[in-house]
């Protein structure tokens, strides 16, 4: 029997007759032409042809979705074959997005897919508007940042530049798993939360963490783990001459051990090999279920968002399987002043008087809002530092070990506090963002603290 | 909700037209006050410059230069074309951004001497990009990448200098002799010529 013929008679079943979940817009499909539409007209996109993008491609091939395009910049590795079930061990080497499509196109040959075997950020605004639905399943914070902003940026305003026009909102639905948690979730554009909103929600990478809190104030095995690798390491024989190569066991095995004396001194738990691997190579072990699990919940969602047979979630799914199975849907607010679909202001750090631009740098790298990579700082139009271009560079590094205080000059408000209004941009943020640093006396000041300020009319 | 059905019509024959936030950088003109917005918009507008200067795409055959490490706004851009009739040169381009960047594009002028059709005697340059084709979605890299393909084939249907351009049109080597001859004065006077970084 055709697997066409089977997929469309469970969607005549569901399409057929309205419930009490069906969304307000949903019309029995008696003319068919809400399958049309999936069949012919729906354009939808995933990104990331990986675990969850395998996952992503079949439930939608099969739930009838026949214009598929599908993005990825990575090449089929042997280790991605126990999950990645649309590849095979002669196509080691090969694109991920071409193989899927090749894959996807042999099992349900009604179904058009369209491979990119390009890193996401190279694609122009002009190829993502022709989508009605994007499902991404990244790997990375930061490409789903980018593809967040990207969404966020095609939407269009009516002539009061505030009001969305619907008509260019294109629905991101967007999955991760970790081992064995995972979330699905649905952004609208400018019309719910989007993943820059809720970017607190999500755990720092440990590679993150300021260099001062790693050498003094220690507080979990991932700081302990980080110190063995970033400080003891360059300091050690074998490390002068050469960076850690996380994939020497050896290597690992001695930052495994160092990381073990020095959760020990601090009285710190939760040292072990598997975490200090997970650390150095910031990976954390996939899980098929969970991928399959994330995968048809985002597909889907696809697929409500298409038709209205059930109204759409609102906005998260969490799923946990470590300990037992545990789903809940969680309802996020947009944020006012998120810096990509909001209207931001400036984010309040308070630092101590005698903070150095180098202090400053620490800060909005460990920042959960901010998480600066390659942060460049002006102060109107004087660049601070510039991480690039090499030109600025140069000129601009004397200025890390300089004080802040002695580097700027503008009104103070309060004779105890100094305040100063920054421009941050770094290559992981889409638009950069406002800092209003606080240099405040020794005693008053905590170190990296925040809170936005109000907006003044 | 969506109507994601109901909007494919709209879409198909939206194309690519720009409207207000179609760049996400206008987004934060607000209707608190006149004030807020503007200054808000300077923000956006500083933050823009910030971002695409970082964002320069340096290498051997471009290179970016602060005359005043102080000031973001102006610098010198020298470009070196790897093939075709000016390879080898290098050819310096004063930049200066308005306050209303990116909905404004630079103003950019030649400082280097040469015999192109689309850059003329004064410095003007004859780029699309930098005038009527300007976006917002257009950053510094696209005027670069313009620039460098300026040197990879010159125009000559839309002459700044005419007598390039027409030479360039009848008569293609007469045209590389003197774009050679050019390059090697300016070579040799060095004043406002190539500097090797
Ligand atoms: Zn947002």
């Amino acid at each position: 029997m055709d697997t066409l013929a089977v997929k469309w008679s469970a969607m005549d079943r569901l399409l057929g007759h309205s419930g009490p979940f069906a969304g307000s817009d949903f019309v029995t499909d008696d003319d068919d032409s809400v399958k049309q539409f999936i069949r012919y007209e729906c354009r939808v996109l995933v990104v990331g042809a990986g675990a969850l993008g395998c996952e992503m491609l079949k439930s939608l091939a099969m739930c009838g979705f026949s214009q598929l395009h599908v993005v990825d910049v990575d090449t089929i590795d042997l280790s991605n074959l126990n999950r990645q079930f649309l590849f095979r061990e002669p196509d080691m080497g090969q694109s991920k997005a071409e193989v899927a499509a090749r894959a996807l196109q042999r099992r349900v040959p009604s179904c058009r897919v369209q491979a990119h075997h390009v890193d996401l950020t190279t694609l122009t605004p002009e190829f993502y508007r022709q989508f009605h639905v994007v499902v991404a399943g990244l790997d990375s914070i930061e490409a789903r940042r980018w593809l967040n902003a990207t969404l966020v940026s095609l939407v269009q305003c009516e002539h009061d530049a505030e009001t969305p026009d619907p008509s260019t909102v294109i629905p991101m639905v967007d999955g991760g798993t970790e081992g064995l948690a995972g979330q699905a979730r649905v952004i609208l554009p400018r019309l719910s939360a989007c993943f820059e909103c809720t970017l607190s929600l999500f755990p720092m990478e440990a590679r993150a963490f300021p260099l001062c809190t790693l050498a003094s104030t220690p507080r979990l095995p991932e700081h302990c783990i980080e110190y063995a690798s970033a400080v003891l390491w360059p300091q050690s024989e074998r490390g002068r001459d050469a960076p850690l190569d996380v994939h020497d066991p050896g290597q690992v095995q001695w930052v495994y051990e160092r990381a073990v004396e020095r959760a020990e001194a601090f009285g710190i738990g939760g040292v072990t090999y598997a975490l200090t691997l997970g650390v150095l190579r910031g990976v954390v072990p996939a899980v098929a279920s969970t991928n399959a699990m994330i995968g048809s919940a985002c597909a889907l969602e696809v697929l409500k968002l298409a038709t209205h047979l059930a109204r759409p979630l609102n906005d998260w799914m969490a799923y946990n399987g470590a300990h037992g199975v545990y789903v809940y849907p969680f309802a996020n607010e947009r944020r006012p002043d998120c810096a990509v679909c909001g209207r931001p202001a400036p984010l309040r750090l308070r630092l101590p008087r005698s903070a150095t631009l180098n202090d400053l740098l620490e800060v909005v790298a460990a920042h959960a809002e901010l998480r600066a990579r390659r942060p460049s700082i002006v102060s109107d139009s004087r660049p601070l530092y510039m991480a690039t271009p090499p030109a600025l560079q140069e000129a601009t590094r004397v200025n890390l070990p300089k004080r802040l205080a002695d580097q700027l000059q503008l009104p103070s408000r309060a004779a105890d506090r100094l305040e100063y209004l920054l421009s941050l941009t770094d290559p992981s943020m889409p638009l950069g963002r406002q800092l209003l640093v606080v240099l405040e006396e020794a005693d008053a000041a905590q170190p990296a603290t925040d809170d936005t300020v109000e907006r003044e009319a | 909700m969506l109507k994601l059905a109901a909007l494919k019509k709209k879409k198909e024959a939206g194309g690519g037209t720009e409207r207000a936030g179609g760049d996400g950088t206008t987004a934060s003109a607000d209707g608190v006050s006149v004030a807020n917005a503007s200054n808000a918009l300077a923000a956006a507008s500083r933050l823009r410059l910030q971002r695409d200067i970082t964002e320069l795409d340096v290498s051997d055959r471009v290179s970016v230069q602060f005359p005043d490490a102080n000031d973001l706004t102006r610098f010198v851009v020298a470009v070196r074309p790897p093939e075709g009739h000016y390879r080898g040169g290098w050819f310096r381009f004063a930049f200066e951004v308005p306050p209303t960047y990116p909905h404004a594009p630079p103003r950019v002028r030649c400082l280097t001497r040469v015999f192109h059709p689309n850059i003329d005697e004064q410095g003007n340059v004859c780029l699309n990009i930098l005038r009527e084709e300007w976006k917002p979605v257009l950053s510094l890299n696209s005027i670069l990448y313009g620039l460098q393909h300026l040197f990879l084939e010159p125009n000559a249907e839309d002459g700044l200098n005419r007598e390039a351009a027409q030479l360039l049109m009848s008569h293609p080597n007469e045209f590389r002799a003197r774009v050679t001859q050019w390059m090697r004065r300016e070579a040799a006077t060095g004043a406002s010529s190539s500097r090797g970084r």
